[in-house]
């Protein structure tokens, strides 16, 4: 657990939390407004967002990138609310009849442009490669004190990072309005609160962190990290502070469990190299969902339990 | 475009004809069996299921090369895939039914978590036998270049059987789309029929994994289905509406790709499917935009032509523009709002109608018919003539007005 922990897995442990989080908060409340496959919408359209980004700018750098997927989350949402009024079609069939075409159309940009001098391709964007964010030139626990050492830290550490930060600072600042207007739209609108520019704000918020955790886990594991901490955290009390605060709790287990298991598990099993890492962060949020269901305090809705004997 | 045209006809290659046939009858089979769940309102299941696939097909091929067999038998594959999609299936199933979360949060969670241990498994199907799994990574996105006669086969005879049991069972899962507790009522198992319903999207998944890839499969299960829904209002017509959307769209899409390089099969596919939702929402008689809007033009007119002949007859000057403008061009206004004596007729027939719905009122009490007025249904539509001769029999002769 010396210079090459502080090498190669302390970069990619920490991105992998910070991900797990970034996209945990905004998921507990797209949960308790059952918008939760807005989530699942949103990973999707990144990849468009990305590729024309790409095509527009030319190179591959972090600032239009994230401004291409949250544009794209804000064209996915806007195309999804015409369908559904202009075509009177429920919100499940809309979202998935916009989101698909938008992720072919990017799938068919994708092929169309020449990427092959840039790191972009499909399977990358699915599957993220947390393993490959590591930091060679550390020499140990005593790099992180060193100022010209820090700076040679993967610049999606520093993305996540301020990423995760600024979610942190939108979710405190305002906690008690989304708080109001997630359990009670109408009284929120009563209050003056401004709900519908909320919940568009929540939706690019997840969208801004989704597009960062991109980066490390891929666009279709997010969708776990967007619900499966918060769902199981959900089971575990009927507080709303407490149920982030088990989010979080979970979206940081998962990581870490998820990232040791992926490249430690296989050895136990005297097997050669590693799996992806990315895949076993959603495995293991799985697990804990899993057993949330099972076991967590608060599973049963309110007056099944008794009936069911569960 | 000779391409194009040749592919259009199947002249353009074997490989191509064969890859145009399969989608066009994989598109006819998902359209088919996604109209339920979509008109069940859950047609993002099929997103759950298809992402669920992926496990399966890690897992089988692991299995299969463990026998010593070729870990790309597709039937191995499809088998293994329906295992794990059925799983999560059942799993979004009980975590909505037992936990309080709602079935959007299990769909997602199913989907991420599944779709996170394929990804795990395909990892170490990599650094397992270096190789020779290459090709399992396509069923991502789906690829046509090794479609054999075989992949065709599976397409054509799972995809029918889909299609025929929808078919066979489209009235109990009418029923348990639009009703499910009065489907209870009359004695049907409305968890078993949710379960072949999603069952058969989970057969056109993973008999479609291979062609069009398990993100894309999704669009073609919801988007024929979402485009049918606006030219029927009749589930089984919208069943081979659907299919035919989804059929046409996989064929043109697949002849698409075939004429043209850079042009990947599925998302073409995707695309085609998209261009008939769209034109579908726009044109569609009766439930599509333009039509809407000119119902809302037509009636908009309706409304101001009353409303301008009431002033007439009441001798209001009328003020909104829009109804002078419409009054004049009927001829029944001049332009400075006098009316012309097509005008005073028009006016007087109104009137008279107001008049005769008034009497209306009186004799049938019950809101039957009356309760049609609406101002713009014309009294004739609603009434016989000799009722109409009753009502202006008790109105009276007109009488001359004094005064003016």
């Amino acid at each position: 657990m010396g210079t090459e922990f502080v090498q190669l897995s302390l970069t990619p442990i920490l991105i992998g939390i910070l991900a797990a989080v970034a996209c945990a908060l905004p998921g507990n409340f797209l949960i308790l407004r059952r918008q939760a496959l807005i989530g699942d919408a949103i990973s999707h359209v990144v990849l468009p967002g990305i590729v024309v980004a790409f095509l527009l700018t030319g190179v591959i750098s972090a600032i239009p990138m994230l401004l291409g997927a949250a544009g794209a989350a804000l064209v996915a949402v806007g195309l999804i609310e015409v369908v559904k009024r202009l075509g009177g079609i429920e919100p499940g069939a809309a979202m998935g009849a916009v989101f698909t075409s938008m992720f072919a159309a990017g799938v068919l940009l994708l092929e169309q442009t020449d990427t092959s001098s840039v790191h972009l391709d499909v399977e990358h964007a699915l599957m993220g490669n947390l393993e490959s964010l590591v930091w060679l030139q550390a020499e140990g626990w005593h790099s992180l004190l060193d100022p010209g050492m820090l700076a040679t830290l993967p610049d999606e550490l520093t993305r996540i990072a301020t990423v995760c930060a600024f979610v942190v600072v939108l979710t405190v600042v305002f906690w008690r309005w989304l708080k109001i207007s997630t359990f009670d739209e109408g009284f929120a609108q009563a209050l003056g609160i401004p709900a519908a520019a909320l919940g568009l704000g929540l939706v690019v918020t997840a969208a801004i962190a989704a597009v960062a955790a991109f980066d490390a886990v891929g666009s279709i594991i997010v969708i776990a990290m967007f619900i499966c901490p918060p769902a199981a955290a959900r089971l575990m009390t009927n507080r709303l502070e407490r149920q982030v605060g088990w989010s979080v709790t979970f979206a940081t287990l998962s990581a870490v469990l998820g990232y040791i298991l992926a490249g430690y598990g296989p050895l136990w099993f005297g097997a050669q190299g590693a799996v992806s890492a990315a895949g076993m962060i959603a495995a293991v949020s799985g697990i804990i969902l899993g057993l949330a269901c099972l076991y967590g305090p608060h599973r049963a809705r309110v007056g099944v339990a008794r009936k069911e004997g569960a | 475009m000779n391409l194009f045209v040749d592919a259009l006809f199947l002249q353009a290659g074997y490989n191509a004809a064969l890859v145009a046939i399969g989608a066009g009858l994989l598109g006819f089979a998902a359209g088919a069996s996604g109209t339920f769940p979509f008109l069940r309102k859950r047609a993002l299941i099929a997103d759950a299921v298809a992402h669920a696939t992926l496990p399966g097909v890690g897992l089988a091929f692991v299995v299969m090369v463990g026998f010593g067999g070729d870990g790309r038998n597709l039937v191995g594959l499809i088998a293994g895939s329906a295992v794990t999609a059925w799983i999560g299936l059942l799993l979004i199933e009980w975590i909505s039914r037992r936990t309080r979360l709602a079935e959007d949060a299990a769909i997602g969670a199913v989907l991420g978590v599944f779709f996170g241990v394929g990804i795990v498994l395909l990892t170490v199907i990599q650094t397992m036998s270096a190789g020779r799994q290459a090709g399992l990574e396509s069923f991502l996105l789906g690829s046509t270049a090794g479609m054999l006669f075989q992949d065709a086969t599976v397409i054509a005879i799972g995809g029918s059987l889909a299609v025929l049991l929808t078919w066979l069972m489209r009235r109990p899962m009418t029923l348990v789309a639009f009703d499910s507790d009065y489907a209870a009522a009359l004695g049907y198992d409305v968890r078993r029929i949710d379960l072949l319903m999603m069952g058969l999207v989970m057969a056109v998944a993973v008999i479609g994994l291979k062609l069009v890839g398990l993100i894309l499969i999704v669009a073609m299960l919801i988007i024929p289905a979402v485009a049918a829904r606006f030219w029927t209002d009749r589930s089984t017509s919208m069943i081979w509406i659907a299919g035919g959307i989804g059929g046409a769209s996989g064929y043109l899409g697949a002849v698409l790709s075939a004429s043209a390089p850079a042009m990947p099969t599925g998302p073409i596919i995707v695309l085609v499917a998209a261009a008939i939702f769209m034109f579908s929402l726009l044109l569609a008689p009766d439930r599509g935009v333009l039509a809407a809007l000119f119902r809302h033009r037509g009636f908009q007119t309706r409304v101001h032509r009353r409303q301008g002949l009431l002033a007439l007859a009441a001798r209001h000057p009328i003020r909104e523009a829009y109804t002078l403008r419409l009054l004049a061009r009927e001829g029944l206004v001049r332009p400075d709002g006098v009316p012309t004596d097509a005008g005073r007729a028009q006016a007087a027939k109104v009137t008279r109608d107001e008049r005769r719905w008034d009497v209306a009122r009186e004799i049938y009490q019950d809101a039957g018919l009356t309760g049609r007025y609406d101002g713009l249904t014309p009294i004739e539509d609603v009434f016989t003539a000799d009722e109409i001769a009753e009502f202006d029999r008790q109105l009276g002769p007109p009488v001359t007005v004094r005064g003016d």
